[in-house]
């Protein structure tokens, strides 16, 4: 396959930043988007030129590091699919791509496609967690959960932080993210002590930084490439105005 | 947004309900103007309580307004650089339209209220009775008034079929198992509602009540 | 390559004495430190996967002053969020007579008796907290509907002990545990530097004091001072090139670490996991495991014939042979990984091969669709179906699954005694960065617990006993100063060749070669011929390499290439390792060491035996731990 790339450059936090475009060549369908990428860079290193730099580490689709918006979709028209996973048999041979990084605020571009998405790792930081001191915990078998609650739980658990809500949210809103967390303790019995506070503490921290509002448009769950549902989002505000409330 | 919206609906429903008794007659439609005045009277003068309700619901709007336009801004500063290219995934563009339904929808209300409240770009003007300055107002001659009309209400029937399932979901009171039954239930409420405050203008456009 | 045998070593740490009372004692014999006394002690920790996550986060919570560093975005995206299958864990929930012996007896024979046996004990006894510990803290584990926890069973293993979150345990619980650190983080005991990549370690008065990281933004190098290191940097599989680790997971950390004076030990020992998507062209970046669990209700095959180019579906049950069920029918598809691995690289040695390159064999799941349904199929199995056919293009529930063995773990790595602590005071090393507890073969399920039970239990115990000295002053400036201008001129040095080939291209080479030469069978003859061509790979690599922009940047080539460069180092001594061990163990199968019916032949009178490599001036010295078996007599593994 012959494709004509256009893919933003940008070549630290203070440059502007632009479109550049790119003849590859000789793509094998077979390949990744992203082995599709380095094929290119490749080229681009050995021609003395800056290879295009992107995040990615495991190339399965689990470490939620990759991630491009890709002909205007994030990770890609593919669903249910991170950039890693996506293989370049879904284009049309002398198709024409472009390639943008996440676009948000909160998430400002560090180098090309690469952003900075630690405003992920504060919202954790504000309550996505369980206190429970490492020795602390009683026997796993103590407190039975239903099963149902246990698969909704895991649903909402297989997050992976990858940012392509933001990026496809009209708002920039980081709304599935958070509440992908909040829903995955507060179905469980261990979540329960601190859930009101954690989802007061998370939703106040994703305002702070700097994230948009949520307008439920669906764009979020449309591009997640674990399917995080919608439904994640009424079950954190739930809890937000239950929290505030009291 | 989801509480002032919530209080614009049942402010609708009971708008159309009551622009509906123009099909029983103009004496019906004249007592059921009346009737707003003269609410819970004697327990509250005249005109109290439907005063209090074009409080809340000028309140409403006002809070519904300033919320909406600080979600766009925040939502601007949360994209400072946009997309070169962008594409929507997910379906129903009613969602996508709604900032710019909503100021359609204000710029409407305004005018409606000019029209039909105070009579100002009315035929009948001001002093005359509500029935009267409606049918004057729709009148076959003024077909242009009719087509905004239709215009603005399909604008507030979009508005909803997203805003009503929204505000559940706002709210938290949205689940997997109920989303179809509410999108459903949305669109049904804002088809309704587009149907029942378009008879009336249609009605007498088209001479039907005269 | 030269070597030259040093003084046997001892681990002197693990206490004497009946082997289920052996940890209570070293519990209970390490010195505790001061409460007050916590906050003025400072520890790195470097890396942030499940052993290295789970100790910043526990030792943050005694209180002790924690920096902690990782080369990813974000501490949530260390490589152990990869894992699919499970943990191991000796809980007996089913009754169906596990216990703790057991998974130790599993363990010591799984690992081909090359492991200490005191380590694994502790493993096994330790494994039971981890499950109660992850639970508490939200780890979404498939349940029953009873409400309770479910298991299922794995490779090497006769009893069901494998807990798990459908197919991304190692998700699950590297969550649990970043979300433990993220905790720490706000509570102020730990600070965190993420897109920091560790370049040396820095040793001053005999200890180890601190790190040389570079900021992988801004390319700044700086320079970390504390009382001890933890070094839980992961595996080094990435010295094949094509291997089922992440793309950034290096042997960097632990090579400079051993280049400081730290023990590396059983290099050699590789483990290569039997079901992993054959490769499909020369630009292949990584390989993609399909969960071993999937063996639980897949069955293997190849065609009888040779060069049968049927297509699966029209190939009839008589021509088809189940080689693992018809050679071990005991364990069938469940033989441990290294037995499952040679076994489908001999059928394809015969001609019996499939897909493209005859290196693939099936794994099929039409019997259990035909037994259980396509539902219940879907549902155990329904994430790793789409992840094959996402790669793949093709549908298992109607064509069986290729697969073909890849590089995925390793057993080896820096030598720590029963305390995690390397022959460098004060440098701790845990989880797959070290040696310690799988021998020559590692059990499915094994590699979470062994994460788990070092940082969560175990190191912060034993550091503390080392911990109770200090503070330790003042480090010597020389020290930090001499490390620092020896990685600056690392750096320069890459930058500076400006050769014709990208470190991608050499990284490639050295792989291949690797795979070829000291993969899944070893040969004296492959092994001598590696020795020869690494060291002329590497010197063109030094004269001809192409790292394009500069080191005051965000520049990708620039790390990749210094990987690389430890990569060949590494590469070196696997195979000088593999060659002295002239007998087959466990990952590590020397062709001229088996018995008639090709299995692997250990050789326990010369080597049972750690072998923990020292680098000096001089060139490698070999020092031996000798290992002894009290509790579980040495035979030869069958899984008959
Ligand atoms: C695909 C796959 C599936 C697996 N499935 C299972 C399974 O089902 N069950 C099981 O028990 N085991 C499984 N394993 C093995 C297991 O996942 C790993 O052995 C284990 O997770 C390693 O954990 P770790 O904490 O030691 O290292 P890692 O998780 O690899 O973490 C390494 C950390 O070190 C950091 N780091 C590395 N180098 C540097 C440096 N130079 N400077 C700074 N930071 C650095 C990284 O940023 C990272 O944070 C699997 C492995 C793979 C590859
Ligand atoms: C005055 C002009 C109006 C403007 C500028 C406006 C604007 C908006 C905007 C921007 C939203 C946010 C989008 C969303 O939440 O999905 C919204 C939501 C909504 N609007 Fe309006 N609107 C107007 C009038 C109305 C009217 C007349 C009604 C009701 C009859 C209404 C009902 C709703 C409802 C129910 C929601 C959903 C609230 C939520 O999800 O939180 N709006 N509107
Ligand atoms: S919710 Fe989905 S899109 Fe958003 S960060 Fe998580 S996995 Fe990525
Ligand atoms: S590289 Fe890990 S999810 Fe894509």
């Amino acid at each position: 396959m012959n494709l004509t790339l256009k893919v933003w450059r940008q070549s630290g936090p203070q440059d502007k930043g632009r479109m550049v475009t790119y003849r590859v060549e000789d793509i094998s369908p077979d390949m990744s988007f992203l082995e599709m990428l380095d094929v290119l860079n490749e080229r681009l290193i050995l021609e003395g030129d800056d290879p295009i730099a992107f995040d990615h580490d495991c190339r399965e689709g689990i470490c939620g590091m990759c991630g491009m918006v890709i002909n205007g979709v994030a990770h890609g028209e593919q669903r249910a699919t991170t950039t890693c996973q996506l293989h370049m048999r879904h284009f049309e041979d002398g198709a024409e791509i472009t390639i943008e990084p996440w676009r948000a605020a909160p998430f400002p571009v560090v180098k090309d496609l690469v952003v900075d998405r630690s405003s992920f790792d504060r919202i954790i930081q504000a309550g996505g967690f369980v206190s429970v001191p490492a020795g602390s915990a009683p026997d796993a078998h103590s407190v039975p959960v239903r099963k149902e609650d246990a698969d909704s739980a895991f649903d909402a658990a297989t997050c992976i932080g990858c940012g392509a809500c933001v990026a496809a949210c009209p708002n920039g809103s980081a709304s599935l993210f958070t509440a992908a967390k909040i829903t995955h303790l507060s179905l469980l019995p261990q979540g329960q002590p601190e859930r009101l506070n954690r989802a007061k503490a998370m939703v106040d921290q994703m305002d702070s930084e700097g994230f948009g509002g949520c307008t439920n448009t669906g764009e979020c769950t449309a591009v997640c490439p674990k399917g995080i549902p919608l439904d994640t989002i009424a079950q954190m505000n739930a809890d937000y105005l239950k929290a505030n409330s009291k | 947004m989801a509480v002032t919206g919530a209080v614009m609906v049942l402010f609708l429903v009971a708008h159309m309900a009551g622009n509906l008794k123009i099909f029983l007659g103009k004496d019906s439609f004249n007592e059921y103007a009346h009737a707003l005045r003269t609410l819970f009277e004697p327990l509250l003068p005249y005109r109290t309580a439907l005063t209090i309700l074009e409080i809340v619901l000028v309140v409403s709007v006002l809070a519904h307004m300033w919320a909406a336009i600080s979600l766009a801004r925040r939502a601007g500063h949360a994209r400072p650089v946009k997309y070169v290219a962008k594409k929507s995934q997910a379906n129903g563009y009613a969602t996508h339209i709604m900032r710019f339904g909503g100021l359609t929808i204000a710029l409407f209300v305004v005018w409606h209220l000019l029209d039909l409240t105070f009579g100002v770009v009315n035929p009948k003007g001001f002093d005359s009775a509500p029935a009267d300055r409606m049918v004057a107002g729709f009148d076959p001659s003024r077909w242009w008034v009719t087509l905004i009309y239709i215009v603005a209400v399909v604008m507030v029937g979009l508005h909803l079929r997203h805003g009503i399932w929204s505000a559940v979901q706002t709210l938290g009171w949205a689940n997997r198992a109920r989303y179809k039954a509410l999108k459903g239930t949305a669109a049904l409420v804002s088809v309704v509602l587009v149907i029942g405050f378009l008879a009336p203008p249609l009605a007498i456009t088209f001479g039907v009540v005269k | 390559m030269k070597y030259t045998e040093g003084a046997p070593i001892q681990d002197t740490k693990a206490p004497a004495g009946p082997i289920e009372e052996r940890w209570e004692k070293r519990k209970f014999s390490a010195r505790l430190v001061n409460p007050a006394n916590k906050r003025k002690l400072d520890v790195i920790v470097v890396g942030t996967g499940l052993a290295g996550g789970s100790a910043a986060a526990t030792l943050g919570e005694l209180g002790y002053n924690v920096t902690s560093f990782c080369y990813q975005d974000s501490p949530r995206r260390a490589h152990s969020i990869a894992a699919q299958g499970g943990i191991n864990a000796a809980k007996n929930y089913r009754g169906d007579g596990d216990s703790i012996y057991r998974l130790f007896y599993d363990t010591v024979k799984g690992g081909d008796f090359r492991a200490r046996e005191s380590n694994v004990y502790r493993l096994a006894q330790v494994s039971v907290n981890i499950i109660d510990q992850a639970v508490a803290q939200g780890v979404p584990f498939a349940r029953e509907y009873g409400g309770l926890l479910d298991t299922r069973s794995f490779g090497g293993a006769q009893v069901s002990r494998t807990f798990y979150a459908r197919g991304q345990t190692g998700q699950q619980l590297l969550l649990g545990a970043y979300q433990a650190l993220e905790r720490q983080i706000a509570a102020g005991t730990v600070t965190m530097h993420t897109r920091h990549e560790m370049l040396d370690v820095i040793v001053s008065e005999g200890r180890a004091r601190g790190v040389i990281v570079r900021d992988m933004v801004t390319g700044e190098i700086e320079r970390h001072l504390a009382d001890a290191v933890v070094l839980a940097t992961g595996g080094y599989g990435n010295v094949f090139f094509l291997s089922t680790n992440a793309k950034g997971c290096n042997t960097t950390a632990i090579w400079r670490a051993h280049e400081r004076g730290a023990y590396f030990a059983n290099p050699c020992y590789t483990q290569i996991h039997p079901t992993c998507i054959p490769v499909s062209g020369d630009y292949q970046s990584k390989l993609t495991l399909m969960s071993e669990s999937l063996r639980n209700d897949g069955r293997v095959w190849v065609p009888l014939r040779k060069n049968d180019e049927r297509a699966p579906g029209d190939i009839p049950e008589d021509e088809r042979d189940y080689y693992l069920e018809r050679i071990y029918p005991a364990f069938g598809n469940l033989v441990p990984r290294d037995i499952a691995s040679r076994a489908a690289k001999n059928v394809c040695d015969e001609g019996r091969g499939v897909g493209p390159g005859g290196l693939g064999v099936y794994l099929d799941f039409r019997d259990a669709i035909d037994r259980l349904g396509r539902d219940a199929v879907e549902k155990k199995y329904g994430n790793l179906f789409e992840m094959y056919e996402r790669i793949t293009g093709e549908n298992p529930y109607d064509v069986p699954m290729r697969i073909y063995p890849a590089v995925h773990y390793t057993m080896g790595g820096l030598w720590v005694d029963y305390d995690l602590q390397s022959t460098i005071p004060g440098l701790f090393v845990i989880g797959e960065a070290n040696f310690s507890d799988h021998g020559a073969n590692r059990l499915g399920a094994s590699a979470l617990m062994q994460g788990l039970a070092d940082g969560y239990f175990v190191l912060p115990t034993t550091i503390g006993d080392y911990l109770a000295d200090g503070p330790f002053g003042e480090v010597d400036e020389e020290a930090v100063a001499e490390a620092e201008i020896k990685v600056r001129s690392k750096i320069d040095r890459l930058l500076a060749v400006n050769g014709t080939r990208t470190p991608d291209s050499f990284h490639r080479e050295l792989g291949k070669l690797m795979w070829d030469y000291c993969g899944m069978e070893r040969t004296e003859e492959s092994l001598r011929k590696a020795l020869e061509r690494i060291p002329e790979l590497r010197q063109e690599f030094w004269e001809n390499v192409k790292v394009s922009g500069t080191a005051e940047e965000l520049n990708q080539v620039l790390e990749r290439a210094g990987r690389v460069a430890d990569f060949f180092d590494l590469a070196e001594l696997m195979c000088l390792d593999a060659l002295v061990r002239t007998e087959s163990c466990g990952g590590h199968f020397r062709a001229e060491s088996q018995d008639a019916d090709g299995e692997a032949l250990r050789d326990d009178e010369k080597f049972a035996h750690v072998s923990a490599w020292e680098r000096t001036p001089d060139g490698p010295v070999l020092h031996k731990e000798p290992l002894e078996y009290e509790y579980v007599k040495m035979t030869q593994r069958s899984y008959k």
